[in-house]
């Protein structure tokens, strides 16, 4: 079966990141598909790779880009929502003369459209949010 | 149809509300500090029993076990599953509904 999975809060505030990643890994344990993970609101703060917690503490950020890499999940931030909490690829610095880009492993900067297309080629919408 | 709650009902009433308006036979899985919901004894019991004759109620164990609920402490009748057993229900219901 096909999961579209929703996350629309950040690591570390609420539990839905960690919610939804105990969800993709449960549901790839039992074969099915992911077909995106699309980071939306707040959640996109789960995809930047400066994050250092404490080192007793779970690294939420790299436990999806280590998943995603295992699996070759897509992970997809939401451009508007990451423009406004200062989420940035390589791309995005250079059009907004940013100093410095901080997105993680694993993660891209894309659009809403490729929420609505996950919602389209999923069997099931899976949303985490508060 | 899977319905799925994540706050505590002495906080917001999202718990009471889906229980109101999921359809007889729906599933319904209580997680995050929706578990609180689960509790024996509680002044929601009654509600919850009410419920859980016309609904299947869940709860995620490993969101009772990060809060210290023991599993014999809860509504009879509430079925407590892991997160394999959150994606089986959501696989088998065709419509998931995240109560946010």
């Amino acid at each position: 079966m096909k999961f579209g999975i929703l996350v629309n809060e950040g690591p570390y505030q609420h539990q839905a990141s960690d919610t939804a990643y105990q969800f993709v890994k449960a549901a790839l344990d039992q074969g099915h598909e992911i077909v995106r993970v699309f980071f939306y609101h707040d959640g996109v703060n789960n995809g930047t790779r400066l994050t250092t917690p404490p080192q007793d503490d779970r690294n939420i950020v790299n436990r999806w880009s280590e998943l995603a890499k295992e699996h070759e999940l897509d992970m997809v931030v939401c451009v508007a929502a990451a423009q406004r909490r200062g989420i940035v690829d390589a791309d995005e610095a250079k059009r907004h003369g940013k100093d410095a880009d901080n997105i993680a492993d694993g993660f891209r900067i894309s659009g809403l459209g490729q929420l609505i297309e996950a919602g389209i080629k999923a069997d099931r919408m899976m949303i985490f949010g508060d | 149809m899977l319905h799925t709650v994540n706050k505590s009902p002495y906080e917001k009433n999202s718990v009471d509300t889906c229980l109101r308006m999921a359809k007889p036979g729906s599933d319904v899985l209580l997680i995050e500090d929706a578990v609180y919901a689960a509790i024996a004894g509680s002044k929601l019991e009654d509600e919850m029993r009410k419920a859980g004759a016309q609904l299947k109620l869940y709860a995620l164990g490993p969101d009772l076990k990060t809060r210290g609920i023991a599993e014999d402490s809860l509504i009879d009748g509430i079925q407590v599953v892991g997160y394999d057993g959150f994606v089986e229900l959501a696989a088998k219901n065709e419509c998931v509904q995240s109560w946010l």
